[in-house]
């Protein structure tokens, strides 16, 4: 994933500390650095801390090779609704929808490649767009007639559930052709010497080490030209030597399985283009603008509405992206898929660093606040715990992650 | 009569960083109405909130003594224990209760929690009756008008055993119609025995139904008045609310040197704007002014004037609903349907209320600065990052804005770099003419001055600038023209030569039945 999205947030920047540091009070430092980011590196660490429980706890099952890779796998779709739903978060909405919308263009990609012998790639094409759709409906409604998201996407729960139990006649229909199925469950394709490890995603890895390592020192480098406060030097050198690590880690991981999923290919693209968009395009700002100050934003002369719309049509068109994945996945589609994804998905942002009120939040956020729950799921997995209790420590998760915030927030008076 | 009811003595209110009230004295007969009139900011709903105990006992200096006892009122059930009553400009009505239910919220007729709805029924339809209205008692608050729900108001605090009533502008919202009969209203409570104190910068109200006036200035009382005195004229008032020395200070004003044209920069012409909800009341009534190229031209008014909602109503309708009137830039009729259509033509507002209206408090001073502008700074929808934070350290310097850096939230700003950081946008928005509304509202005398220097530097660079503000002496400083509104209308333009604090007050009280 990209460090191009971690450096910056519309949360406070770097505060007064900082300036010549020695070594001996680096720990100082990285401690105060975090409780002034505490957004941003408080869930990191609990991410961190859940996997380390859990690794201890499964015997070290949860960090082998086969289970990193099934954890993306079993994850990518509430990452890509999680992503969509950040935004519209940030916007300072809500969409209830979209566990509906999943199960719906699942039930569409079957209609058309199982039923209508389709072609997948234009299946896939016609889904996206029928999300879209879905979503700019909703959208509609919601930014030009000024109908509350709550209800608008509540109706679209009810509605889009409805009609994939329409489309599927309360049936399960599958199989996908292959092409599809690889959306859900495929790898990147091996070449080159045999190694005992996945060349391609090796190399990927590599590239991406790169990539985020440049990123940094741009970011740093920009950053001292404004004569803004800066990490420490040391504590950026460990900064990047983590990021190095985990990055290196999880490829190695994946690498000596069957190499990276093609959808974690896909996640990745998302998260670094989306990303971009949130931090530098005009778009992403009036997104933030909107959620900070619905009214001061209009008076500077933001197109409140479009950009509305435009969200939720985002939102419907990755809510399509994540129902094909799923489906392909589970190689049919299921009148009862993707149910509670919309809720798994709003989880996700809150856990990671979304406000109730909009205009805060980050794309990495919600990719970080995704892995906490997918982790949790995943490893109470292996030490089999029921569902029922599944649920309750899921939700004592979100309590306890927002509750951190509110209690920082209050304590830094700010 | 029968001696003071009320006495509230050297009170001294500080807030962080202000001093609202220095040193105030207020003596209340028994029996009469008690008006209190100054300048908008002078102190007086701070006074009020101070008797109440809106502001608790311990957080001022000064006593109060009710009925010959000294009073500390912890909050404002403490006050209304002892029959103090205060109905805010705001009414605090629940719309989707019954008038029954609102006039004995937090007071209900109940046996063990269960609300005896004979009994309520009964004693609203009376109470009702007393302030004059034949309305059943379950009607919704929704459903009757303005007016209306000011009376109710009335009748909840005569549920509460009034002694005390205090009114916070009671009319500022109310047509003529309805002013009259509250006003009268206030005059039958007074035979009944209730002492009124009003708050009213009206002065033909105070004339009708006050006896005494008291001027607050600045956080001081200046004087009390027997209204019913032969020599307490309205030029009298007028000069107790105005008389202070003009001892702020403001920057030379530039010249500007360019050419002007003979159209003005911009022409609002006929202007009309209904209120939003209740349509039946005009908030802008047919007011036309013009500004030129380097020229500062002001709007006095009072509260209640429609001033903002001229400059709101203009920039992008973001206020009310237009009723007519057309808008023209350099002599070509423009649409400032959007507010993107006001800053393409090159039209900036900054807002009286810039919490609520001028910044995102959570983001950066940064992006808060490009926000209006970000097409300035962007290329094919991608931000400039460096640019931006080019341009906005630029006006950080330029504007002295005190925060160690552009990365700040503008949340933790004090009032006055805000300011700066609005006018920063604005000014980042390249526009031709600036609305700016109150724009030293709430800032150290320090930061005023500052902000007065960029005004007149803008002028001087051949913008045209509408002033809007509450303080007389900033418009005298400042402005080449001073337009005047009181009650929506346009009552008077006063070039600067013959502009005095005395002769804009006239105007700016002046209501419809002087102006005839």
């Amino acid at each position: 994933m990209s460090t191009d999205v971690t450096a910056k947030s519309p949360a406070p920047a770097p505060g007064k500390s900082g300036g010549s540091a020695n070594g001996a009070n680096l720990l100082q430092l990285m401690l105060d650095g975090m409780r002034r980011n505490m957004r941003q590196y408080g869930m990191l660490l609990a991410l961190g801390l859940i996997v380390a429980l859990f690794a201890v706890w499964t015997d070290g099952d949860l960090l082998l090779p086969r289970n990193v890779s099934n954890l993306v796998l079993q994850n990518s779709y509430v990452l890509i609704l999680a992503i969509g739903m950040m935004m519209v978060i940030i916007a300072g909405h809500i969409d209830l929808s979209v566990g509906s919308v999943t199960a719906f263009v699942g039930a569409f990609a079957a209609v058309l490649t199982v039923q209508h012998d389709v072609s997948w790639p234009v299946a896939v094409v016609l889904c996206l767009l029928v999300g879209a759709v879905a979503g700019a409906v909703q959208g509609f409604f919601i930014a030009y007639l000024g109908i509350p998201s709550f209800i608008v996407t509540l109706a679209g729960m009810l509605i889009f559930r409805g009609m994939t139990e329409i489309l599927l006649e309360g049936q399960t229909l599958g199989p996908f052709p292959d092409g599809l199925q690889k959306i859900g469950n495929g790898f990147l394709p091996e070449t080159g010497p045999n190694t005992n490890y996945h060349n391609i995603t090796l190399l990927l890895g590599l590239a991406l080490i790169v990539f985020a390592v440049v990123q940094e020192v741009r970011d740093r480098k920009r950053q001292k030209e404004f004569s803004l406060d800066v990490v420490p030097r040391n504590l950026f050198l460990l900064k990047l030597v983590f990021i190095v690590a985990a990055i290196l880690v999880v490829t190695m991981l994946l690498a000596s399985y069957k190499g990276a999923p093609i959808v974690l290919l896909i996640l990745g693209v998302l998260v670094v283009g989306y990303g971009y968009v949130m931090r530098n395009a005009v778009f992403g700002r009036h997104i933030y603008a909107i959620g900070g100050n619905l009214p001061a934003a209009k008076l500077s002369g933001v197109k409140d509405k479009k950009v509305v719309f435009l969200v939720f049509l985002n939102m419907g068109a990755l809510a399509a992206l994540a129902g094909l994945a799923i489906a392909a996945r589970l190689n049919a589609a299921s009148p009862k898929a993707g149910l509670n994804y919309e809720l798994e998905a709003i989880a996700s942002a809150f856990i990671g660093g979304a406000s109730m009120s909009g205009g805060v939040g980050t794309i990495l956020g919600a990719i970080i606040g995704g892995l906490v729950l997918g982790v949790l799921n995943n490893g109470m997995n292996l030490l089999s715990v029921g569902s029922d209790w599944q649920q309750v420590i899921k939700g004592l998760a979100l309590l306890a992650a927002v509750g951190f915030d509110v209690w920082n927030k209050r304590k830094s008076g700010s | 009569m029968a001696g003071p009811v009320l006495e509230m003595r050297s009170i001294v209110k500080t807030f962080p960083g202000v001093k609202a009230l220095s040193d105030v004295t207020l003596t209340v007969q028994q029996g009469e109405v008690h008006a209190i009139c100054g300048e908008n900011g002078a102190g007086k709903s701070t006074l009020m909130k101070v008797l109440s105990g809106v502001h608790p006992h311990g957080t001022y200096e000064g006593e109060i003594l009710f009925d010959g006892e000294i009073c500390q009122f912890k909050d404002i059930r403490a006050s209304e224990a002892h029959g103090i009553v205060i109905i805010h400009q705001e009414l605090a009505l629940v719309p989707y209760l019954s008038l029954a239910e609102n006039i004995f919220l937090g007071n209900e007729h109940a046996t063990r929690g269960l609300i005896n709805w004979h009994d309520t029924l009964k004693h609203a339809s009376e109470l009702l009756r007393r302030v004059g209205l034949s309305d059943h008692p379950e009607t919704r608050v929704a459903d009757i008008g303005v007016g209306k729900q000011q009376l109710v108001e009335i009748a909840k605090a005569l549920s509460k055993k009034v002694k005390l009533l205090i009114l916070d502008e009671p009319t500022a919202a109310l047509n003529d119609e309805d002013s009259g009969k509250l006003l009268d209203l206030i005059l039958e409570l007074k035979k009944q025995g209730i002492t009124s104190i009003i708050i009213s910068h009206k002065l033909n109200e105070i004339r009708k139904v006050a006896d005494s006036v008291t001027i607050i200035r600045d956080g001081q009382s200046i004087e009390t008045l027997d209204v019913k005195a032969p020599e307490t004229t309205e030029d009298r008032i007028i000069s107790g609310m105005v008389g202070r020395d003009l001892d702020h200070r403001f920057p030379e004003r530039t010249a500007y040197e360019g050419e002007v044209d003979a159209a003005p920069a911009l022409e609002i012409r006929n202007w009309t704007v209904h209120h939003p909800i209740d349509q039946t009341r005009k908030v802008v009534d047919d007011v036309s002014i013009n500004v030129k190229r380097g020229e500062i031209v002001g709007i006095a008014g009072l509260m209640g004037a429609g001033r903002t909602e001229l400059a709101m109503s203009v920039f992008g309708r973001t206020y009310g609903r237009h009723a007519g009137g057309q808008v023209f830039k350099d002599g070509r009729e423009i649409s400032t349907r959007h507010v993107s259509d006001a800053v393409k033509q090159g039209i900036a507002y900054v807002t009286e209320d810039r919490k609520h209206y001028g910044l995102n408090l959570i983001d950066t001073i940064n992006r808060n600065i490009s926000l209006s502008a970000l097409g300035k700074v962007s290329k094919r929808g991608i931000v400039d990052e460096q640019a931006e934070r080019r341009v906005s350290e630029g006006f950080r310097k330029s504007m002295n804005i005190k925060a160690p850096t552009v990365s700040e939230p503008v949340g933790k700003l004090s009032g006055g770099n805000q300011q700066k950081v609005v006018l920063s946008k604005w000014i980042f928005a390249g526009p031709e003419v600036l609305i700016l509304d109150e724009p030293t509202r709430g800032i150290d005398v320090g930061a005023k001055y500052e902000i007065y220097t960029v005004i007149d530097q803008l002028a001087a660079q051949g913008k045209a600038v509408v002033f809007i503000s509450s303080e007389l002496p900033e418009l005298l400083g400042m402005c080449d023209r001073i337009y005047t509104m009181a009650a929506g209308r346009l009552t008077g333009e006063v070039p600067r030569a013959e502009a005095t604090q005395e002769v804009l007050m006239r105007q700016m009280t002046k209501d419809k039945e002087v102006t005839r």
